[in-house]
């Protein structure tokens, strides 16, 4: 990939602050860097879609490391989290021999596995080696019958952000209008079906499922997911929706906006964590629609839910009331998650905006006011000198983030992609809510900062843990 | 001898091989106030975090030179010395371990050189010790990364003497990535039993074990061998190296210090601990304690009473060579029989065991096990998909263990480890039994029994 073809991504004209220096995209210090590729975050992007074959071409660290370790669910086939790589040797990158390699795995993967489709990631190796992957996709294409899909985005490229940002243009360039939709079949309701996308939604832990029912009750037909819970033939027929949803990201704008720009797909912004974030949603579907009765249905729907969650709810509103979060995600949910804690009555002390956009930054100060704490340095001693100073009760972060914080004996929610618990929709905030609970009540903390008996015995007013008499 | 024949495929599917930047980076976590700086896109660093993060549910230090587009290809050097000068002026680390990935392997970088340079030019950070070590991920898989930090570790900062003995009770323990911090802290109680003092290279008995310390947070490791230890260690009276994967780091520590050194295959398994055991009563001589004596009993004793679900135990393995080794004479030892054995590399010491080895991955691993009629699956986290499907237990070991809790602080080795390694897979291995399916004779259609619903042949007749 050219270097100009990756600065032009960074030129996103559906961004409202396209013309400012996009922090998310600032060059990362060595030895002082956190966080993945843009070969990371081209899987994350794409890696739901679950009847593909998800090569990974290079060497073994790219694949072998990390497979199998995101938490998107699929409702049925489990092919993407089959982890294939085509391990290159020494000698297959010395003698050159890493296309032909490449050229038989995606053999090997089409006749082992019958995939609906190959998607080929470039790595560093592969992509420093000059590896011609467009042209062995189209060869293999043609050779083997079954869409094979360059995905162009080697770690060296930048950051997380723009890896997705490149999976979305492989979708557009590739995927996204090769096919038509199915007509959708009548609903028992007799109601009419509208199409919508989703862009941007992983299906993490499943917790679309919390969500998907209420689409089917609506009449809306998801016809195509970026990525989660998605098929390679449903992707393909996106340019057919009458309206996209992006799900609290920014990074996949430019599908959507190329969406609107080459079909007239219109697009809004949302988010499925929170009570008021999913109405709001809903609702956005029906007003782009424009339908009056599914308006009226929507928001029938809405009050019958919205009643039950907060029925359900009641009781952790109670115990989580003025309980005080830092919330760092280093990224897209910086805002969506702050609406859903303050639903339950929590305070956001501060964001982490290392990788948002400037417009997620705008969403946070709407969100939590123009004052509002945002974090650049997501440093561990960062995180907790500001979890100390704002008095927080709970810090909620990604993974890389958790054993930080048990380790300074703090409380955490683990909100990233390898999570276990299903968060989104009304359903998912009775879970959020419970799992907020259990790690801020837990007796655990009380008991692991007391000192042994006889620490405390014998050298009283000694700081934690010393142990003094050796 | 080992049959040993690598599958001819161009794709690798379900991975089993971990990169060698990981084991590199996994052997300076055993040191004290460490912290392994990976050459390489932030990507390869990530990656590793997770990987060790979840492993060990431990914060990990581990840092990037942060590779770009522009020093991808212009040389990245530049990186290399300015994160150096970040880590040292920042973290104030006793030990950086400079490790190399696939993409500044193939760019060509040469970090010793780099090194170099940046020591002439930074004297204020001579305080510091950088290990550089070459690790391509295109060669080797995490065993062979972990034994190359290894020689690297012992090169840099054993020096070269002739004072073996003047520490006349301490025993160098060269300790290979197979083992977990619940295996060397077992080791180290082992030896001290002897009233020997260990100093074991690297310690991640001391770093990884999983414990809270007072400080809150800190960006180096957490414990684990000191520097000043390591330069110690030809002051020793012996070496005990454990995994043949460091055979060459021993052969440098014997070169350099001229320290004998023992070697042992692996420590599961009555022979294997016996040889052991008898080895620190000869370096010490002391005699071996009333309680080792009752832990070797107590292995004899479960090793009968699971010999009746070990025997003939059909058994599929995959793991990196050492491990691979260790288990199989372990198992092997007990009358199980290893029906498929799967390695990600070559090595020499596979050709030594008596069974067929592929060099391949976990699908190989799958097919292997379904075709010889395995009943148990012993290897790391990803195996559960696998097993899942092979409708087959797993036992996990190896690296990654993420969806176990506690995985890291298990002891295998030593008689108490062997034996509950026998008592799990007995116990997995018992749950896997089937009756013959019940038979209904013709004769009973009128009488009352034809009315029996849901009747099986008698549960487990449980004495």
């Amino acid at each position: 990939m050219r270097a100009s073809e990756i600065q032009a991504l960074f030129d996103e004209p559906a961004c409202r602050h396209n013309h400012k220096e996009k922090s998310g995209c600032a060059r990362p210090r060595p030895g002082a860097a956190a966080g993945g590729c843009a070969f990371d975050g081209a899987q994350i992007a794409l890696l739901p879609i679950a009847d593909v074959a998800h090569i990974v071409h290079g060497p073994i660290a790219c694949s072998g490391n990390s497979w199998d370790n995101r938490g998107a669910r699929s409702s049925g086939t489990a092919l993407y989290r089959i982890g294939m790589t085509t391990d290159l040797s020494e000698t297959d990158v010395v003698m050159g021999r890493s296309e032909k390699r490449l050229f038989h795995a995606i053999k090997q993967a089409v006749e082992n596995y019958h995939p609906a489709a190959v998607f080929v990631y470039a790595t560093c190796v592969t992509a420093l080696i000059g590896d011609d992957m467009e042209s062995i996709c189209k060869a293999a294409t043609a050779r083997w019958g079954v869409p094979v899909i360059p995905v162009d985005a080697a770690g060296f490229y930048g950051t997380k952000n723009l890896g997705n940002r490149l999976a979305g243009e492989a979708m557009f360039k590739y995927v996204i209008g090769a096919a038509e939709p199915k007509p959708a079949r009548a609903h028992p309701a007799g109601i009419p079906t509208y199409d919508v996308n989703l862009i941007g939604e992983y299906n993490i832990a499943g917790e679309f499922w919390n969500v998907a029912p209420l689409f089917d009750e609506l009449g809306l037909r998801i016809l195509g997911s970026l990525s989660g819970d998605a098929r390679f033939a449903e992707v393909q027929t996106m340019h057919r929706a009458r309206v996209t949803m992006v799900v609290c990201a920014k990074a996949l704008l430019n599908v959507a906006r190329k969406l609107r720009e080459h079909y007239g797909i219109p697009f809004f912004e949302g988010s499925f964590y929170g009570v008021q974030d999913t109405s709001a949603a809903l609702r956005d579907f029906a007003r782009v629609i424009g339908d009056a009765d599914l308006i009226a249905r929507t928001e029938t729907l809405i009050a019958r839910e919205e009643a039950k969650a907060h029925t359900a709810l009641q009781p952790w509103r109670q115990r989580l009331k003025g309980k005080r979060v830092l919330l760092y995600t280093g990224g897209v949910k910086s805002w969506s998650i702050v609406s859903a804690l303050q639903d339950l009555g929590m305070t956001v002390v501060a964001t982490g905006t290392k990788k948002s956009t400037e417009e997620d930054k705008a969403r946070i100060r709407e969100l939590m006011g123009a004052d509002a704490k945002m974090i650049d340095d997501g440093s561990p001693k960062a995180l907790l000198s500001t979890y100390h100073e704002y008095r927080a009760d709970i810090l909620i972060a990604g993974g890389r983030n958790l054993y930080t914080a048990l380790k300074a004996r703090i409380p955490f929610l683990d909100i990233n992609q390898e999570r276990e618990f299903a968060y989104a929709g009304y359903r998912g905030m009775e879970e959020l809510a419970r799992q907020l609970a259990l790690s801020i009540e837990s007796p655990v903390w009380q008991a692991v900062r007391t000192q042994a008996p006889w620490a405390r015995q014998n050298f009283a007013g000694t700081t934690m843990g010393a142990r003094a008499h050796g | 001898m080992a049959d040993l024949t690598k599958t001819v495929k161009p794709l690798s599917v379900s991975p089993l091989k971990s990169s060698q930047p990981l084991g590199a980076a996994l052997a300076f976590l055993g040191l004290a106030r460490a912290l392994p700086l990976m050459h390489g896109s932030q990507g390869c660093t990530a990656f590793g975090k997770v990987f060790f993060v979840r492993h060990f549910r431990e914060p990990i230090p581990l840092q990037t030179t942060a590779m770009d587009q522009v020093s991808a290809i212009m040389g990245a050097d530049e990186n290399i010395s300015a994160a150096l000068c970040t880590l040292a002026e920042k973290n104030q680390p006793d030990i950086i371990g400079l490790v190399t990935t696939g993409l500044s392997e193939t760019q060509g970088t040469d970090i010793h050189r780099t090194l170099k340079i940046f020591r002439a030019e930074h004297p204020q950070f001579d305080h510091v010790t950088i290990v550089p070590v070459n690790t391509p991920d295109f060669l080797g898989c995490l065993e062979t990364g972990f034994a190359l930090a290894l020689d690297a570790i012992i090169e840099t900062l054993v020096p070269e003497t002739r004072h073996v003995g003047r520490r006349p009770r301490q025993v160098n323990v060269l300790a290979s990535s197979m083992l977990t911090p619940g295996d060397v802290e077992t080791i180290k109680e082992w030896i001290e039993a002897f009233g020997l003092r260990p100093v074991v290279l690297p310690d991640i008995a001391d770093s990884l074990d999983g414990h809270l310390v007072p400080a809150e947070c800190s960006s180096l490791t957490l414990g684990g061998t000191p520097r000043p230890e390591i330069t110690t260690l030809g002051e020793s009276i012996a070496t005990l190296s454990i995994g043949k994967s460091l055979d060459k780091a021993a052969d440098r520590l014997k070169a350099r210090t001229g320290v004998p050194d023992y070697r042992f295959g692996g420590l599961m398994g009555l022979e294997a601990c016996d040889a052991f055991t008898k080895t620190l009563a000869e370096i010490s001589g002391e005699p071996v304690s009333a309680k080792l004596e009752r832990q070797r009993d107590q292995l004899q004793d479960a090793m009968v009473d699971s010999h009746f679900m070990l025997g003939f135990a059909r058994l599929a393995l995959a793991a990196d060579p050492d491990l691979l080794a260790m288990l199989t004479r372990f198992l092997q030892g007990v009358g199980a029989e290893i029906v498929a054995a799967v390695s990600p590399v070559r090595a020499e010491m596979l050709s030594a065991l008596k069974i067929e080895i592929t060099v391949g991955d976990l699908e190989d691993l799958e097919h292997l096990a379904r075709r010889h009629a395995a009943a148990l699956v012993i290897t790391n986290s990803h195996g559960s998909e696998t097993a899942r499907r092979l409708n087959l237990p797993l036992l996990r070991a190896g690296f990654p263990q993420y969806d176990l809790v506690g995985g890291h602080a298990r002891a295998w080795v030593g008689y108490r480890g062997t034996r509950q390694a026998l008592f799990d897979l007995a116990n997995l291995l018992q749950a896997q039994h089937h009756d013959p399916e019940p038979y209904r004779s013709l004769y009973w259609q009128d009488s009352p029994r034809a009315l029996e619903v849901g009747a099986t042949a008698a549960a487990h007749l449980v004495c």
